[in-house]
């Protein structure tokens, strides 16, 4: 864990699949609920009519098999990658999912919010910049 | 706001989820290797751990009350909310798992915090 080998190329290729497939996911889940409409709780029927949409929706499922590709790239990636070195990559995850929404869906984005999602960011490459394993007993 | 409901569900089911899941899995313990029938082994001893189903139930929470605010708001604005689960992680770390968090860590917890609440106040 601690040789300082490069990270091999396969490396970046799963870095890269995990920082598009992630956010990918989450905007086609958030295309999908943006044609379902607001989730009525109450009553059940509506419940169940919104859960029908829901598992009925191309958008959910393709962003549903796109965020297991993403947990199967950043389970694979971390079986031989050191976390400190993956986790700061993926913070880039954060701006992505913004760009996407901003591409994609149209969202209308405000520079305060993109400086917001900029620190987070930055904030996010700290955590991961940091040893995972912390604690002194196994 | 009416809907900080749903993005309390995300951060707290969804770091409570993992914490759990962790826990379960420090009780389980190491796959011995990447072998199919090993890891196996460990999938089916993970499932006799009761941390493991609550676990599982609170991510199943967690991913419902995304798709709950998806419903409402911005996909750029709930992910980007959704960080707030390293504050959480941070917390339930030493709390839980009574696991030391180095100053660095905090700093980044900090930045998360305070990006977060940028994007709230940057919120169309």
């Amino acid at each position: 864990m601690t040789t300082q080998k490069p990270p091999h190329l396969k490396t970046y290729l799963l870095i890269g699949v995990m920082i598009i497939a992630g956010p990918l996911g989450n905007v086609l889940l958030g295309k999908g609920m943006k044609h379902i409409g607001q989730l009525a709780i109450w009553p059940p029927l509506q419940l169940l009519h919104a859960g029908l949409n829901i598992l009925t929706s191309v958008s959910i499922w393709s962003g549903i098999a796109s965020l297991i590709t993403f947990f199967v790239a950043y389970m694979l990636v971390l079986s031989w990658a050191d976390y400190s070195f993956v986790q700061p990559a993926s913070s880039l995850a954060y701006g992505i999912v913004a760009l996407l929404g901003y591409l994609v869906l149209g969202e209308r984005v405000s520079p305060l919010r993109w400086t917001g999602i900029a620190v987070i960011c930055l904030g996010v490459f700290v955590v991961g910049r940091t040893n995972p394993r912390t604690t002194a007993q196994v | 706001m009416p809907h900080i409901i749903l993005f309390t569900l995300i951060v707290v089911a969804g770091t409570g989820g993992e914490l759990c899941v962790s826990r379960a899995m420090k009780v389980v313990g190491e796959a011995p290797s990447l072998r199919p029938t090993d890891v196996a082994k460990v999938v089916l001893r993970a499932l006799r751990v009761p941390w493991m189903w609550l676990g599982g139930g609170m991510m199943a929470v967690a991913f419902f009350a995304l798709l709950g605010a998806l419903s409402i708001y911005d996909v750029s604005f709930v992910v980007p909310v959704t960080a707030l689960s390293y504050v959480a992680g941070a917390f339930g770390g030493v709390v839980f798992l009574r696991e030391h968090v180095s100053h660095q860590r905090w700093l980044g917890v900090a930045l998360v915090a305070i990006g977060v609440a940028l994007v709230f106040l940057g919120k169309n």
